[in-house]
């Protein structure tokens, strides 16, 4: 007979560390099936993959920089899904905010000082904050569903940085390219380690692992997140208001992605262009599940996903493995990892239990 | 009258795709599951459907395809929820991701590569009628079905014991349980119809609206039929009523420069998000009115007691 | 097999669950045109024995004998063929749809709607239980939603009827009403089997009894000769010490006042508070009985604050206006509240048992130092409420969910008592839980009560509010009736105020 899943009297703390790695392991699997499937060797592609985008220092270094934003956003979101609100849009936040960002950059345009870079990623977390407002605005005032306000926004924010790119903000010595001028000086991240473009903006994003490390655990903000996504007429009773906590979730998710965006432009990018994410801001979804929505698992999985980035640029390069594969290899996870959760609320029983045998 | 026409067929060429993706998230959502995984359901449709009609130029064998594969994707989230107990909205986002990533992958190959497009059926007498005529009657097969799907579902929602066993388990998947329905499988069967449906949607845009694969190609309207379902207030005829109404907005784009508008190509691109923001807005902030309409046990997990 | 004059006899049914023997061995026989009851304390096994019996459970050991023959029950489908149809305590319903649909979808096979909406209400008439086949169940009543039940399974024209505890959403009146459709239905010829650990009831309906106590059967009495103590001491074991309202005369100042609350309902589906006046004085118990559904949770959430009132004069507390203030001020005046559901409003299911103790419990206990949560603190404070209530848990780090039933609302109860609140508010205190938990809860309100708080006490249990309360009033529709002692009031006069008939009109009215 199949096995069936029988439910747990208690959640299994074991499983819910051992989740992510059982499905990091079936994905991997699934990666070799893929990958004979689509004729390339296996276990080249693996290494070209997961193994040889670490084995150099600039590597490292990349792991960082593609790992910042993804983390960043990633820590907000985990708390923000904790609290029961799906912010889904945190693409558009991030595009917003870098865009916030990005404008200021240009508004000091030649000119030096220590004021522009803080000034700049300020207005990029406004920016994230002013987008993802709306969202909760638009929930808390009218009950809509975040998940596709925030959604719909994304799109809206991308035409709109498009926009912005084909007139207003474009270079006008380049060429007639929907690009902006590169940043001068003072308007790019300062480098951790030259020679990599490894930013403190990595700096930023371990702050944010702790600080959120701390609000959840500690704090009676975190307290009242974890019940707001647990419980919600319990978390009225407890006298806490579930609209404060979605505008503050939502807020900041926005201020974080809008962080991430101006990073983004202020660092590996250096200057506005009409694509300034990879789709962080979706990944970061991913990076939020897999770190077991805490900010500490949110460091490690964002990581993780910033390798998959990694690995499919060096295998694209190596083997001629199409990018498209990060994007499959990126679902898969997610969906692996919801997976194995199963086995932290259930527990697979094979026969019949022997003492209860039951109908409908 | 000489732009009135074209306008028309473009609307309806606008709106067949929200419609089909709508009408089977509306029947998914009618027996209690939310499937956020519309968008990544309809993209995986769009490339299969392109692929079989390139491969084997048959224009049935690509319905077909699409439908399965629609279909499949669909499968693959009702195990999660269903057998494995997964949370609705991060199973739907993930099968979202994965069809989004998987199309592209299988889509490598189709970039660039053109079709001419399903063919239009005349229906003899009743398309030479002027104006209703060129409309109605001249259209491609997938336009005809969403309508007759329109009035299939209706009918069998309302008016079918399966369809009332449906709505049952939406209502209240504890007592169809206790009742002895197996609200697995109904919900099952809902699913996969939903897949099959968003399948076709999805099918459409790459064989008759555009026609040709591009990544992506879908832009949001997978989670536009989601917005759709509650603009209708789960009601058949009104997903109708705002499949059209959305086809004529994001058409407003492409005819902005006959009619004169002079508004960026890029905000009027941005039209039917705002738009779909706007109708939520509107619908939502009617709790009662929600609460009467949403099938009460919507995105709720089902956890039969003993 | 021998011509049996039982219609159902059950032998040896025993029902094994992971840790818990429900049923024990357990016989019974029905014999038609009798009503019988099942009776026992919450526990006890009568739910399982009943499932067994429709389907629902495959019994471990034991058999079933139908008409003399011997027949294993496959599933609800199979029994409703063999004439045995059963009314749950909690309705299969589906709010949305009408009444008629609601009942096809009982029945196995595609009907017609038109010819079934004539049979039912045929079958209202006969018996006595008007209801329209078109209206959508939403817009009923509980004792009406009760009323398809019983004519979803007369449809199927049984031969044994199970009914599971079905007065407890039923004002006196509607149960007189009922049973006296349930003795038509007896003299007719059906058997009924009738689930309750209500004593005055099966007295004055059922003919014989079976008891069960901890899953055994312990004897099955013919009611005549029984009365209610004998039939309690069966049932628990031992007489339940009724609660000693003591010699408490005077009680001190007003805690808590309401003065002409009105709220409206958050929706369609929500009760109209209107007009509500009400006192609560330091050292009494006040009651307030009801039918389910009836405004209670509304009341409650206005009361503790989860519902803002439009003007903060309407609640007083302490003398000091506090209608706009929200729960956490509320209890920092010195308000404390346990609201009907357990797990989802009054505990937090997955969390465990230290964050549920938090909960409530942040400000009085001092949890709370400079925006960080004091965990150690918490801890204790989770303890001493276990330790204090007798808990039975395996530690506090288990999620509250884990719980059984009158555990949890021990737990819950105790959580608010060891906060020593000035005014207490709970609604439905013992429901489904066991005699045990009862016991303590009750005593520990009215320790609470002889302390010197304000104790206001809702409840559907009319028995538990006669015994416990001071002074006893009603809810109905949105609307309080007038308090009084409850020395001078009896069953028939509150089943009136649940009923929104005022008293006022003279004491001779009432029978």
């Amino acid at each position: 007979m199949w096995p069936s899943l029988v439910q747990r009297q208690i959640p299994s703390r074991l499983m819910v560390y051992l989740s992510p790695v059982l499905a990091l392991l079936l994905s991997l699997l699934a990666g070799i099936v893929l990958f004979i499937i689509i004729g390339v060797p296996p276990l080249a592609a693996l290494h070209a993959f997961f193994i040889e985008p670490l084995s150099t220092s600039y590597g490292l270094a990349e792991l960082g920089v593609k790992g910042t934003p993804l983390i960043l956003i990633g820590v907000a979101l985990s708390l923000g899904f904790k609290a029961g609100v799906w912010n889904i849009g945190a693409e558009g936040q991030l595009t917003m905010g870098g865009l916030c960002g990005g404008a200021v950059a240009l508004y000091f345009y030649g000119q030096e000082g220590f004021h522009i870079l803080p000034l700049m990623l300020l207005a990029g977390v406004l920016g994230g904050v002013a987008w993802a407002a709306i969202v909760a605005f638009l929930r808390v005032r009218f009950n809509a569903n975040e998940i596709l306000t925030s959604l719909m926004l994304s799109y809206v924010a991308g035409y709109f940085l498009n926009f912005m790119m084909h007139g207003p903000l474009k270079d006008p010595e380049g060429y007639n390219f929907p690009e902006s001028r590169q940043f001068s000086e003072s308007a790019l991240l300062p480098l951790l380690f030259d020679g990599t473009r490894l930013h403190i903006g990595a700096i930023m994003a371990l702050i944010a692992v702790v600080l959120g490390w701390i609000i959840l655990s500690r704090t009676l903000l975190g307290y009242q997140i974890k019940i707001a996504g647990s419980a919600p007429e319990a978390c009225e009773h407890a006298g806490f208001s579930n609209n404060k906590i979605i505008w503050i979730t939502l807020l900041m998710g926005g201020g974080m992605a809008g962080l991430a965006g101006t990073i983004e432009v202020s660092g590996p990018i250096g200057q506005l262009l009409p694509n300034i994410s990879p789709g962080y801001g979706f990944t970061a979804i991913i990076v939020a599940y897999v770190g077991r929505l805490h900010p500490v698992g949110a460091l490690f999985a964002g990581l993780l996903l910033a390798l998959t980035y990694l690995g499919g640029e060096t295998a694209q390069i190596r083997l001629n493995l199409p990018v498209a594969v990060t994007g499959v290899f990126q679902g898969l996870l997610l969906f692996f990892l919801l997976a194995s959760d199963v086995l932290i609320r259930y527990r697979i029983q094979f026969g019949k239990p022997a003492l209860t045998m039951e109908k409908n | 009258m000489d732009f009135f026409i074209p306008a028309m067929l473009t609307i309806i060429t606008a709106a067949t795709p929200l419609l089909f993706a709508a009408l089977g998230e509306m029947v998914t959502e009618k027996s209690g599951v939310l499937n956020l995984g519309v968008e990544g359901m309809m993209v995986m449709g769009a490339i299969m459907g392109f692929i079989s009609v390139h491969y084997s130029g048959s224009v049935t064998i690509a319905i077909f395809t699409s439908i399965l594969a629609g279909a499949f994707m669909a499968a693959f989230f009702a195990l999660f929820v269903l057998k494995f107990h997964a949370s609705q909205v991060p199973t739907g986002l993930a099968l979202t991701i994965f069809g989004i990533g998987l199309s592209a992958l299988l889509g490598q190959g189709m970039i660039g590569i053109a079709y001419e497009g399903i063919p239009k059926i005349s229906i003899p007498l009743l398309s030479s009628i002027p104006v209703a005529g060129t409309l109605f009657f001249q259209q491609d097969c997938l336009v005809y079905m969403s309508i007759i799907m329109v009035l299939a579902i209706h009918y069998f929602l309302n008016k079918t014991r399966a369809g009332l066993i449906l709505r049952a388990v939406g209502d209240s998947h504890d007592a169809a349980h206790a009742m002895g329905y197996s609200v697995v499988k109904i919900r099952f069967m809902a699913i996969l119809f939903g897949g099959a449906m968003a399948g076709l949607g999805g099918a459409y845009l790459s064989l008759a609206y555009s026609p040709l694969w591009v990544e992506q190609m879908t832009a949001g309207r997978g989670w536009i039929a989601l917005a759709l379902v509650v603009f209708a207030c789960w009601r058949t005829g009104r997903v109708l009523f705002g499949a059209y109404l959305f086809g004529g907005i994001s058409i407003l784009q492409l005819h902005a420069q006959a009619l004169g508008i002079g508004v960026p190509s890029q905000v009027m691109s941005m039209l039917p998000y705002l738009a779909t923001i706007i109708v939520l807005v509107i619908i939502s902030r009617d709790v009662s009115k929600i609460k009467l309409n949403a099938p009460a046990s919507l995105g709720r997990p089902f956890h039969p007691s003993r | 097999m021998k011509d049996s004059p039982y219609l159902i006899e059950l032998k040896g049914m025993t029902k094994v669950f992971p840790g818990v023997l429900a049923n024990d061995a357990v016989d019974l026989k029905i014999k038609p045109g009798e009503i019988h009851a099942l009776l026992g304390e919450n526990g006890a096994g009568k739910s399982t024995l009943v499932k067994m019996i429709y389907g629902i459970l495959k019994p471990d050991a034991g058999t079933i004998f139908y008409d003399g023959k011997r027949v294993e029950i496959e599933s609800p489908a199979h029994a409703r063929k063999l004439g045995i149809a059963m009314v749950f305590q909690h309705f299969s319903l589906f709010d949305s749809l009408s009444v008629v649909e609601n009942i096809s979808l009982g029945i196995n096979q595609a009907v017609d709607l038109k010819k079934l909406a004539g049979e039912i209400t045929e079958i209202s008439k006969r018996y006595g239980l008007p209801l329209d086949p078109h209206r959508h169940v939403y817009t009923l009543s509980v004792g009406e939603r009760q009323r398809i039940e019983i004519i979803r399974c007369l449809l199927l024209q049984p031969r044994l009827l199970v009914m599971d505890e079905p007065t407890s959403v039923l004002t006196p009146q509607e149960v007189q009403k009922l049973f006296m459709t349930l003795n038509r239905l007896a003299e007719e010829g059906l058997a009924i089997l009738y689930i309750s650990h209500k004593l005055d009831e099966i007295k004055s309906l059922c003919h014989h009894a079976t008891i069960l106590r901890l899953g055994k059967r312990i004897g099955t009495v013919n009611i005549d000769n029984e009365s209610t103590s004998s039939l309690a001491i069966m049932m628990m074991g031992e007489e339940l010490e009724r609660i000693d309202k003591g010699e408490k005369v005077t009680a001190g100042e007003v805690r808590l006042r309401v003065d002409n609350l009105t709220m409206p309902a958050i929706d369609s589906t929500g009760i109209t508070l209107q007009n509500i006046n009400l006192e609560v004085r330091a050292g009494e118990i006040v009651g307030i009985a009801g039918v389910a559904g009836n405004g209670q949770d509304e009341l409650l959430k206005a009361l503790n604050g989860e519902e803002c009132c439009q003007t903060a004069s309407s609640i007083i507390i302490e003398n000091k206006p506090a209608g706009k203030l929200g729960p956490n001020a509320r209890r920092r005046a010195g308000m404390a509240s346990v609201p009907e559901k357990r797990l989802g409003h009054g505990a937090i299911p997955d969390m465990d048992l230290v964050d549920n103790a938090f909960m409530t419990g942040f400000h009085r206990m001092g949890l709370l130092a400079r925006g960080l949560i004091n965990y150690s603190k918490t801890r204790s404070f989770a303890h001493k409420v276990i330790d204090d209530f007798a808990v039975k848990t395996s530690g506090s780090r288990v999620p509250a969910s884990s719980l059984s039933g009158g555990n949890l609302q021990k737990f819950i109860i105790g959580r608010e008592l060891t906060q020593a609140p000035d005014i207490l508010i709970v609604s439905q205190p013992t429901w489904g839980v066991d005699a045990g938990a009862t016991q303590t809860i009750r005593h520990s309100l009215r320790k609470l009560a002889d302390q010197g708080a304000a104790v206001l006490i809702i409840s559907q249990d009319l028995d538990e509010l006669m015994e416990m309360s001071d002074r006893i009033g009603a809810i109905c529709g949105g609307r309080l009736s007038h308090f009084y002692p409850t020395n001078d009031m009896t069953v028939e006069k509150v089943g009136l105020l649940m009923a929104g008939v005022s008293l006022d009109q003279g004491e001779a009215n009432v029978a």
